[in-house]
């Protein structure tokens, strides 16, 4: 009895059927015209994107699965996956696609989304990462690796801090942490130009 | 072959990367090239930025451009992966698709897409210096072990320039010009994990457990990098591996710049030699503080 | 200059098509307009035209009316064009006295604004009845056909035309460039999906191909040139020489016994360098011609002049061999040609990520074809290059197909042969075997049985493309084996399977020559390089050039049973031709004016046919009837004007324009 007690706790019966009414193909399609996702319906979900993935592994879905719930206008499922998250961008998917289609760029498009549909776990520290790589180069012009990381850090985890104190202390006996923010002359000049293009 | 390039270093060879900059600034001195930097660069946005916004991504690269042509420059020494891979993204996509060039409509980098080349000095060594010229330079033999060139992926992928996507030699071949033993191994392009190191820890590490493991297993005695990321990440954690999986790599992790740089007589502090974190032991060995030159061409 | 000859007397009949055209366009209004044309006599509408009753009313009409010029206003001339000249003809009527008008496809199924449909078409009739009047009487030429046929190639395609056509009683030269012949398949160990033994059925044909009486065979030679046009092809055939004389060798080998070399060095083609060879040799046991070759590259006494020719001496009073052979020049004509110069497989260094050229136990299929063969370098055992038995075997399914990197067609026969291979290498060696495809295509006959007998043979089916063949190791299970990881999509996990050897299953390319080869018979090749076919459905054998076909892979992969089919249909093209004993040339032929002629050659060279030719002592161009397709270039480029055509004589034309532009 206890065995079988606990095959039920930790086996996930929620109802797991997708209606096709919950496709979004519009969305689909919109997806498929952005620069770099052309190729998208032309994909044949052979699994070399996956297969070549050195993430994939620790992916919830997977290259080849995010293209096909892409495709079919699972919106929800790709935009809030962990998988487009964990993509480190080394292109290893795009330049093996027998399709050639630029995965990577599938995917940077839709952490963009993601991004903007606030359809990530709030404490996740990818993308907390990236916003506050965005917002210092948007205030300083460059980026500091020792603000960049303590500012996530306090974001997601601060006790992460703690046990990355060893790797700093080793950075610092070597002379590579500048404690420093480095800002360029022409902030300004950046900015509106980074104004009159932004999407957000 | 240019007597001045454009050089935009990037953030990381300001901090972590420190090294670099210093055994390229060393090597190319050496070999009388000169790298002019970039007047008030900007930072290149890397993978962060065009995981927010697409046109402000490009445009962090557009500007940069801009200020390279206006200085009149032909060619830009890039040393970072992801800074050079953000820079060539720009000017690819910003001629295949005209809503990206419609971001940048305007301004100086419009003109500069076509005028300046992106160059990484792994290919401007093998392309403008030539491997005749550097070993004609060199003082001094190797005395360290076999090496395995660790090439990364935004060097090669996805564009194909600097070198081939699938097994690539130049690295190999411009170290071995100078005697260096290099091995072959089938990981020379396989991801580090890049940032990955300092969000999802344990993943990252595990990427360069791998890396190290596979180098180590193919009798390599230190990995040579090209990317300031990579050489952080597969020297930072070899401790902390230790203590997971008891094994110990102690193994050197160098830029290319590094030991060209030695081979042709710049000295270890000039070569940043001193910053390495793991396999100090071995750096102390192969190149000592104090050294005899070695004539190799008599 | 044409001029309206004499008495115009035009018949004017509108089709309805059924709905297809009175639907749209007003039949009767159009029927009554035409009436009211000049030199129009009768002019009806009729529910199909081109029924028996609808031509029997225009010949009748013909006769009664002694009607000289008809125009049909209905459907495409692609369609019944052919018919409307036939009525014409049966009216004892020059077919040519015809104008179709097209109120179909151009009118009533492009449009729903009928009173617009209508007017168009009142204005295309109205063109026709003034340029019909300009119609001449043309006659067809006959071009006659020369009963011999060439096949290029002497692969199972070449064979089995050849074969079929010798049989029929006709004169066939078969060329081909190997020194034998046989092809691909001599080199297969057993055909799917019966696994019947390749050489055991291609052999007797092989033989046949010798005996036959019909048929010269000339091997180690090539085709360089070919002059003509259907039914009259003047080829010359290139023949290198073999250093052994065909009609003095006896087939006994004992000069290869001989040789100086007592080990064999140089690497087998035949056996994919797994084997070698002498520098003479045959290549392989049920060559035919059983004559050996010289190679000069590899010889002794052709690279240094210093051999003691020990085959010389072995083949005695037979004086066989001649080391003083020249290269020598045959031409022949022929009336038909069929090209059946195979494929060249996809060379697997092309995609490094698998390994091959780099890890020594990763293999391409045609490698594998000779190691599980019975007379191949290992007599049938599947060894490594180490002398090992494989106990676990990848095969990799789509190597250099469906990629846009490489190749973006199908092969087609991988999968099949994947299959084959995975039970030949199961029963030589009891070895755990994978196969790893992105789809199973198994549809011929007995090909989804075959795939259901390896599935019940325990051979694991994979579904993913494998990303990469590596020898990094993760633990010791993987050490000193490759490494093939792969995304299993259906079970939905990421696979690492370590084996000790890999099967490239390699696609099919068109030869490495193939550019050069179409060029030379005047045909054109597809996008993928293979060469093309008049119609994919219609007419898969033809090509766009009367009298050349195609058959087997030259034209597109496939299998053993299409390949002969289509060898098959293309020697009953050429059969057709040559029983008929003529075929008729185009009526719209272009011909130059020689009087006005000037000789400055611009439309020779623009002739996409090459029909133009130059007469050197008159220095005037000259149009060959029987190649000329009607294309109208060169009556278009000449700038003297001096070259015409026929069915579109400028006259003519200018009429129909008139007729469009003025409202009657």
């Amino acid at each position: 009895m206890k065995k079988l007690k606990a095959f039920w706790l930790s086996s996930d019966m929620r109802r797991k059927m997708k209606f096709q009414r919950e496709a979004d193909l519009q969305w689909a399609q919109q997806v498929a015209e952005r620069p770099g996702c052309e190729g998208l319906f032309s994909c044949l979900q052979c699994g070399t994107c996956s297969g070549t993935c050195p993430l994939s592994i620790y992916m919830d879905f997977g290259p080849r699965k995010i293209i096909s719930l892409v495709r079919e206008g699972f919106r929800e499922e790709a935009l809030s996956s962990q998988t487009i998250w964990l993509c480190a961008s080394c292109y290893s998917c795009a330049v093996h696609c027998p399709r050639q289609i630029h995965i990577t760029d599938v995917m940077y498009s839709l952490k963009r989304e993601a991004i903007q549909q606030k359809l990530y776990p709030k404490r996740f520290p990818i993308p907390v990462l990236a916003q506050e790589f965005y917002k210092m180069v948007r205030r300083y012009g460059r980026s500091s690796e020792f603000w960049l990381v303590l500012r996530m850090a306090l974001r997601t985890n601060p006790f992460q801090l703690l046990t990355m104190s060893g790797t700093g202390w080793q950075l610092m006996r070597t002379g590579r942490l500048r404690l420093g923010q480095d800002k360029i002359e022409n902030v300004k000049e950046l900015q509106s130009q980074m104004a009159g293009r932004e999407v957000r | 072959m240019a007597a001045t390039y454009g050089y935009f270093p990037g953030c990381s060879l300001k901090g972590t990367g420190a090294a670099y900059e210093e055994s390229l600034l060393t090597l190319f001195r050496l070999l009388d090239l000169s790298l002019q930097e970039l007047k008030d660069w900007n930072c290149c946005g890397a993978t962060s930025y065009m995981s927010i916004d697409e046109n402000s991504a490009f445009g962090l690269s557009a500007r940069n451009l801009g200020i390279a042509h206006e200085a009149g420059h032909r060619d830009l020494v890039t040393p970072c992966s992801a800074c050079y891979l953000v820079l060539r993204k720009t000017q690819d996509y910003a001629a295949k698709y005209p809503q990206i060039a419609k971001s940048i409509e305007g301004s100086p980098a419009a003109a500069a897409l076509d005028a300046v080349k992106i160059r990484h000095p792994m290919e401007l060594l093998y392309n403008d210096v030539g491997m005749a010229r550097i070993k004609s330079k060199m003082v001094r033999k190797w005395k360290g072990g076999p090496v395995a060139c660790y090439y990364g992926c935004q060097l090669v992928r996805p564009f194909a320039e600097a070198d081939r996507a699938h097994d690539p030699t130049r690295m190999d071949e411009l170290l071995r010009a100078v005697g260096v033993p290099t091995v072959d191994w089938a990981l020379k392009t396989k991801c580090c994990g890049g940032s990955l190191t300092g969000t999802i820890h344990e993943v990252g590490v595990r990427l360069n457990y791998i890396l190290l493991k596979e180098a180590a297993r193919k009798g390599a005695k230190a990995i040579v990098t090209i990317c300031p990321l990579c050489q952080y990440n597969l020297d930072a954690y070899q401790a902390e591996i230790r203590k997971e999986t008891g094994e110990a790599f102690d193994m050197p992790v160098l830029y290319f710049t590094q030991i060209l740089g030695w081979a042709l007589g710049g000295d270890a502090k000039s070569l940043g030699l001193g910053r390495a974190i793991s396999g100090c032991g071995s750096i102390k060995e192969w190149f000592p503080k104090r050294t005899q030159e070695v004539e190799v061409h008599a | 200059m044409l001029k309206a000859n004499g008495d115009i007397r035009i018949g004017v009949y509108v089709c309805h098509c059924g709905t297809n055209i009175a639907a749209v366009v007003d039949v009767k209004a159009l029927a009554a307009y035409s009436a009211t044309l000049p030199n129009v006599v009768v002019s009806r509408e009729y529910k199909y035209l081109c029924s028996d009753p609808g031509q029997d009313m225009i010949k009748q009409d013909i006769l009664d009316l002694k009607l000289n010029r008809v125009v049909v206003a209905s459907c495409s001339p692609h369609l019944h064009e052919q018919t409307f000249r036939n009525a014409l003809a049966s009216g004892d009527l020059n077919p040519f006295f015809l104008q179709m008008v097209n109120i179909r496809e151009q009118d009533s199924w492009v449009t729903t604004d009928k009173p617009a449909a209508t007017q168009k078409a009142q204005d295309l009739v109205r063109a026709a009845a003034r340029r019909v009047a300009f119609n001449e009487s043309l006659e067809r030429g006959r071009i006659p056909i020369n009963p011999a046929v060439m096949v290029v190639g002497g692969g199972i395609a070449g064979i089995h035309a050849a074969l079929t056509l010798a049989n029929a009683g006709k004169k066939v030269y078969l060329v081909e460039r190997e020194p034998t012949i046989g092809g691909h398949m001599a080199q297969f160990d057993k055909t799917f999906p019966t696994l019947d033994c390749a050489a055991c059925i291609l052999t007797p044909k092989m033989s046949s191909v010798k005996n036959h009486k019909n048929i010269t065979l000339w091997t180690y030679s090539e085709v360089t040139r070919v002059d003509g046009y259907v039914g009259n092809y003047k080829v010359k055939v290139k023949r290198l020489p073999r250093y052994v004389q065909e009609d003095l060798c006896s087939g006994c080998l004992e000069c290869l016994k001989s040789c100086v070399f007592k080990e064999a060095k140089v690497p087998d083609e035949f056996n994919m360098g797994l084997a070698k060879r002498k520098p003479i040799y045959i290549p392989f046991p049920q060559a035919v011609p059983l004559v050996p070759v010289i190679d000069p590259e590899t010889c002794i006494q052709f690279k240094s002049g210093k051999c003691k020719k020990t085959c010389i001496e072995a083949c005695g009073d037979r004086h066989a061999i001649n080391l003083q052979m020249l290269e020598t020049t045959e031409e022949v004509e022929v009336g038909n040609i069929i090209l059946a110069t195979g494929f060249k497989a996809f060379d697997a260094k092309r995609t490094p990520d698998y390994g091959y050229g780099l890890y020594p136990n990763v293999y391409t299929a045609l490698e594998v074809e000779r190691l599980v063969n019975a007379s191949g370098p290992t007599g049938g055992e599947v060894v490594l290059r180490d002398g090992r038995t494989p106990q676990t075997v990848g095969i990799v399914h789509c190597v250099g197909s469906r990629d846009e990197n490489t190749n973006r067609w199908c092969s087609r026969v991988c999968c099949m042969y994947s299959l084959k291979l995975a039970h030949l290498i199961k029963e030589h060696t009891g070895a755990e075997v994978f196969n790893f495809y992105i789809d199973m295509r198994t549809p011929g006959k007995g090909f989804e049985e075959f795939y259901q007998k390896l599935l019940n043979e325990r051979v694991h089916f994979v579904r993913g493309r494998v990303a990469e063949v590596t020898d990094w190791a993760m633990d010791p299970s993987e050490e000193n084996k490759l490494v093939i990881r792969v995304e299993d999509t259906l079970a939905g996990l990421v696979r690492r399977i370590p084996v000790d050897m890999v099967v490239l299953s390699t696609g099919l390319e068109p030869q490495a020559d193939a550019e050069q080869v179409r060029r030379m018979f005047n045909i054109t090749c597809a996008s993928g390089g293979f060469f093309l076919e008049r119609h994919p459905k219609l007419a898969p054998v033809s090509t766009f050039t009367d009298g050349v076909f195609l058959a087997g892979c030259c034209q597109g992969p496939k299998d053993i049973p299409d390949t002969v089919a289509q060898a098959g249909a293309a020697a009953a093209e050429a059969l057709a031709l040559i029983d008929a004993g003529f075929v008729l040339t185009e009526p719209n032929a272009a011909y130059v004016l020689e009087e006005v002629c000037s000789g400055c050659k611009t439309c020779v060279p623009m002739c996409p046919f090459s029909a133009v030719e130059f007469l050197l002592e008159e220095k005037k161009a000259r149009v060959n009837p029987a190649m000329c397709k009607g294309c109208g270039t060169c009556v278009a480029a000449c700038p003297s004007g001096s070259i015409h055509q026929h069915l579109f004589e400028d006259q003519q034309i200018f009429e129909e324009i008139e007729g469009i532009l003025t409202n009657a």
